[in-house]
């Protein structure tokens, strides 16, 4: 029996306008895909680079961040901050062979409950058509990988070495 | 010295023709560098856009192209002509599909446009670029006497104003004071003279005509001033007719290129003085000129 | 979970509880299968299941068991902490147990409400139960900061609404500056004639206010002064006033006036700004009679003195108080104030912008503040309605929105123009028998006796065209526009269009922000909207707030209003100013930042980031410090900080990855 990938998403949502809308979807008893789990923040300005990488690295296959539109922070700039943090995270998680579309920046206002909605359903189906990320099941491989290595190097076999070097 | 091109579109070699003369008679007194645009063509007036817009916009874009190979700026005296040159421009930077198609047209043609030309009016160059100081000391002749009406007609107004003020223009004004004459106060300066109507639709155009050469008249003005060939050949050529169906106001209309020229003391028969409907020599020889 | 320190013994004591809410969350969550997946993680001594959480019995249940269990941290998996994240610290802190040891978990509007599949769901709970239960750990004890209240406030702008807001607040026992640009308070108001829709005559309704002002105990007035510095935060603003010299001394002088008689100037000379340039005055004069403090000024652009030093000075000897002193300078003052109330008003929209109305061109068109002038008994004609030429206009036309409702000028609607518009109506044809025309849009007249004012003006014999007028020209078409001014209208009730030819054109002008409104709201740390009217902290139900705590607006600066209304908002604006001073202290949400100093690397990465300035540099210790009273806890420098020496209480690096590995752990 094949299961469906069901892809997991961590989303952080600021506190004032996304968090906001994603209560607002609730009360409107909105549907949507329930592969997200929110960590609220104050403003999406507090997302470290380091949280989205930290998520990957722990297995997330989407990585979602909300905040209010630009103009519209509650704390004047702090989406200022993130807009410009996160466009050079893209750029270097492009680099790790982390593709377009597993970490997205949405703008979501407090009255936007139903992009919400559109947003999470919308990456979750293009997650899943990009399959498991697996970051922690890839650690475990690479780590057996250099284990496999190790060994092999102080067993002193040099045509194997020759192998694992090309 | 700047170097100009001349775009003199179809009335200035017909129904318009004191107004290129005196126009570029007064260029050269004033020692400027302008030579007639290549192989140009009609701009399409008014008329066409309103028939074909992308055709027309592909017809007077032709002309801007043609210019582009110079990179010279392009002064266009008549009125439609400056408008349509400018709507062109402003319609092929700000829409995608008109621009591709074009574009696509002109380069058949062998025919590159970018959009870098800047079409200007004479008023424009001559207050901004020569300079009202440079003009006030060739003005040999002032012709003190002289009550004009400045006139500027719509199109260079409506419905951008680049150069000068909607409401209330001066840089005719400006200029016309210069040369020593003085311009009445009226509110009439910027209205229709009927356009083509006098043609077709009789009864408004000529009534449209009227009411500004009556106004002109009221104000004391002794010649109407004007900056635009079909606002002077309505003014000028329907007197006749005007005065059958109102009465008659015999009021002269003159181009500002003409009085600056006399001014300059250049010769009326190189200013196409004569060619006037409505004669000007009593007016101007009121106005210490022959 | 991969921990290897999973010993029940050394992690705190957690207490979970899942919230059934009726039906809303039990009918798409097991929360049994939660509670007992709960019940078994490493560290939780307590799992429970309860239909209404929120309700007394459930708070009750959470605070026994804090007691008797020994809890040391608790979990609520319920609704939204936006609704009962407050209720919940309650009950911990009821319970003995710092209420920031608490986390909520959103399983209603984040899950329940949300997903349709009943698996799905409650392995989401579950999810979010066990990421809540491994970040609760790292909360730390903390309190909410209280910060004392200065009870002085500051009221900027002496029109009606800073006169209305500065006597509240001094008659509820509070001292009250009130600082006002021009040389006397009033503002606009003061140069109206009457006012709709009562005709009360504005200056019998508002000098008692203003004569109250300067004899209020409590009130200290600053007129002909500007605030050119504000510092500080809530319950703490040091203000810094410029005093502009007006060569008189302002305790010594009486308002006598004798000084103005006196002047070389034999006749008045210079266009008056408070007549709107229709009357004169010398260059020692007084705004009006009425003006509050009733204390002269020399204007330095006109005055010969101050010019040239060179005038026998017949003002200064006339003056039997020795009041005038020409050295005298500008004065800087500091106040510390808790809370400031700006009041600073409106300018109208500047007719230059419509040349097609030929204001200037033409001398028979006024604008409305004019004729404000030219109506009143006071002004420069005695109240004749009378022209530059000094004729009598047979025929008005009054053309409404005027720099209102114009996609090419103002957008806005001033709200006002239409009802003094149609006072000015009243008030012309009273004075002159002028037959009377207005040319408006739409007649507004929401408030209280307003459409009954029209209803009156409509059986006066006024004409009402509807219809935006072209331009007014003086060109005329018939022999009766001979002389005139000629209003090109279209009606569009009657659909043609028509020339309506009159004597004088009065101009209904818009109202705008003042023209430095950018400058100000920067002084004060406070926000403006699109169009550059001051900006409330919520259109409907914070509309004197402002998102700067201890700032409040009131009048016509924050929207165009009317004087009823202008005056309940500067009550209300009072209110709010009262509320914030009697408490005594200002509670501050504890979720702010600080900074590790042994870890500061000195880096000032930190340091330009914060939007409210918390944050500085000690160039002695080569080390940044955040001002918890200033910080808003945004997060943004804790985000930013390569050293990590900054945390952001409740959301610390530890508790945020200890929820990213909580939920993607399995």
């Amino acid at each position: 029996m094949s299961e469906q990938f069901e892809p997991k998403i961590v989303a952080f949502f600021c506190n004032w306008c996304t968090y906001t809308a994603a209560d607002l979807a609730g009360v409107s008893r909105l549907k949507y895909a329930p592969n997200a789990r929110v960590i609220r923040v104050m403003c999406s300005g507090r997302v470290d680079p380091q949280f989205v990488l930290d998520a990957f690295a722990k297995g997330a296959d989407g990585v979602l961040l909300g905040g209010c539109h630009p103009g519209d922070c509650h704390y004047a700039e702090g989406n200022y901050k993130t807009l410009r943090r996160m466009r050079m995270l893209t750029r270097m998680l492009k680099d790790m062979g982390i593709y377009d579309g597993r970490f997205r920046l949405e703008w979501i206002s407090g009255a936007e409950g139903d992009k919400v909605k559109s947003v999470i359903n919308d990456m979750t189906k293009k997650v899943r058509a990009l399959g498991p990320l697996d970051l922690p099941g890839k650690f475990k491989n690479w780590d057996k990988e250099i284990e496999e290595l190790e060994a092999q190097v102080n067993k002193g076999d040099k045509d194997k070495e020759a192998v694992h070097a090309g | 010295m700047k170097k100009y091109l001349y775009f003199p579109g179809c009335s200035l070699k017909g129904s318009g023709k004191a107004y290129e003369e005196s126009f570029l008679a007064v260029c050269k007194a004033l020692g400027m560098d302008i030579r007639e645009l290549e192989d140009w063509n009609c701009c399409g007036a008014t008329a066409y856009m309103s028939v074909e817009e992308t055709k027309s916009y592909a017809l007077a874009g032709r002309n801007l192209a043609i210019a582009e190979r110079e990179d010279l700026d392009v002064i266009a005296p008549c009125s439609a002509c400056y408008l349509v040159l400018n709507k062109t421009q402003k319609a092929l930077k700000e829409n995608t599909e008109i621009r591709r198609k074009v574009v696509n047209a002109l380069k058949a043609g062998g025919l590159d446009y970018k959009g870098t030309v800047k079409v200007r009016h004479p008023l424009d160059v001559l207050i901004n670029d020569v300079g009202l100081e440079k003009i006030s000391k060739l003005i040999k002749n002032p012709v003190k006497g002289l009550k004009l009406a400045p006139y500027y007609g719509c199109q260079i107004v409506r419905p951008y104003a680049t150069f000068d003020d909607q409401h209330d223009p001066v840089t005719m004004d400006k200029l016309m004071k210069a040369a020593g004459a003085e311009c009445v106060t009226w509110p009439l300066k910027t209205r229709c003279c009927g356009g083509s109507l006098t043609g077709t639709v009789p009864e408004v155009g000529l009534r449209l005509a009227y009411i500004i050469l009556k106004e002109a008249k009221k104000r004391g003005a002794g010649a109407i001033v004007t900056l635009c060939p079909l606002c002077q050949f309505n003014l000028d050529g329907y007197q006749g007719k005007i005065a059958s169906k109102y009465e008659s106001v015999d009021m002269p209309v003159l181009y500002f290129t003409q009085v600056l020229g006399l001014a300059m003391g250049l010769p009326g028969s190189e200013l196409g003085i004569k060619r006037g409907i409505i004669s000007a020599e009593a007016v101007l020889a009121g106005g210490g000129l022959r | 979970m991969t921990e290897n320190k999973s010993k029940k013994e050394t992690l705190p004591r957690v207490g979970f509880y899942i919230c059934h809410c009726g039906s809303n969350i039990a009918s798409m969550i097991d929360v049994l299968e939660v509670q007992k997946y709960a019940a078994a993680l490493p560290g939780v001594a307590v799992s429970r299941e309860y239909k209404y959480m929120c309700s007394d019995p459930g708070q009750e249940m959470i605070a026994k068991d804090i007691k008797e269990h020994k809890l040391e941290r608790l979990v609520v998996a319920a609704c939204s902490p936006n609704l009962h994240e407050e209720t919940f610290r309650k009950a911990a802190a009821k319970g003995g147990l710092n209420p920031f040891f608490f986390q909520m978990v959103n399983i209603r509007e984040h899950a329940a409400w949300v997903h349709e599949d009943k698996k799905s769901a409650t392995e989401k709970a579950k999810d979010l139960a066990r990421a809540a239960i491994a970040r609760v750990r790292f909360h730390k004890s903390l309190d909410k900061k209280r910060v004392a209240v200065d009870p002085n406030v500051l009221v900027v702008g002496g029109g009606i609404a800073g006169i209305h807001a500065a006597l509240t607040l001094a008659n509820a026992g509070k001292k009250v500056t009130l600082v006002e640009r021009e040389a006397t308070i009033g503002g606009h108001m003061a140069a109206f004639d009457k006012t709709f829709p009562t005709l009360d005559c504005a200056a019998c309704i508002l000098t008692p206010k203003m004569s109250a002002v300067k004899s209020h105990p409590n009130i200290t007035l600053w007129t002909y002064s500007e605030v050119s510095k504000v510092e500080g935060y809530v319950g703490n603003y040091k203000v810094t006033v410029t005093r502009k010299p007006r060569f008189v001394k302002e305790d010594l002088c009486v308002g006598c006036m004798e000084c103005i008689d006196a002047c070389v100037f034999k006749e008045p000379k210079f266009k008056d700004k408070f007549n709107q340039g229709l009357g004169k005055r010398k260059p020692v004069y007084i705004d009006f009679p009425q003006a509050t403090p009733k204390v002269v000024l020399v204007d330095p652009e006109t005055c010969i003195q101050l010019k040239t030093g060179k005038c026998k000075q017949p003002c200064a000897a006339a003056c039997d108080r020795k009041a005038f002193d020409f050295n005298q300078k500008a004065e800087t003052k500091e106040l510390q104030v808790g809370a400031i109330v700006l009041s600073t008003g409106f300018k109208t929209y500047d007719v230059a912008r419509s040349p097609q109305y030929g204001y200037g061109r033409y001398p028979g068109v006024y604008t409305a503040l004019e004729v404000e002038r030219l109506v009143n008994a006071s002004g420069p004609t005695s109240g004749e309605v009378v022209l530059r030429d000094g004729t009598h206009p047979k025929a008005v036309g009054i053309i409404h929105c005027v720099g209102s409702r114009d996609a090419k000028t103002n957008k806005w609607c001033s709200r006002v123009c239409c009802m003094y518009s149609l006072k000015l109506a009243h008030l012309i044809k009273e004075h002159s028998g002028a037959e009377v025309y207005n040319f408006y849009i739409d007649m507004r007249a929401p408030g209280k006796a307003y459409e009954e004012f029209y209803d009156k003006l409509l059986g006066e014999g006024v004409h009402f065209i509807r219809g935006r007028v072209d331009e007014v020209t003086d060109w005329a078409m018939t022999p009766e526009e001979e002389g005139k001014l000629v209003l090109r209208v279209e009606d569009t009730l009657a659909g043609f269009v028509r020339r309506i030819p009159v004597d004088m054109v009065v101009l209904s002008t818009g109202l705008e922000p003042q023209p430095d409104a950018q400058e100000v709201r920067r002084r004060f740390n406070i926000g403006c909207g699109s169009e550059g009217f001051f900006q409330e902290r919520h259109p409907k139900l914070a509309p004197v707030n402002t998102f700067t705590d201890g700032i409040y607006i009131a009048g016509a600066c924050q929207a165009p209003r009317d004087i009823p209304d202008t005056v309940a908002q500067a009550g209300a604006a009072a209110a709010e100013a009262l509320s914030l001073i009697d408490a005594g202290f200002v509670e501050l949400e504890p979720n702010t930042s600080h900074i590790v100093e042994e870890e500061c690397s000195g880096c000032k990465t930190c340091v330009p980031l914060c939007p409210y300035s918390a944050i500085t540099f000690d160039e002695a210790k080569k080390k940044a410090t955040i001002n918890e009273v200033l910080c808003k806890g945004c997060g943004v420098c804790a985000a930013a900080c390569p050293s990590g020496s900054i945390r952001q209480n409740l959301f610390e690096d530890d508790e945020i990855f200890s929820e990213i590995e909580g939920v993607l752990a399995k």
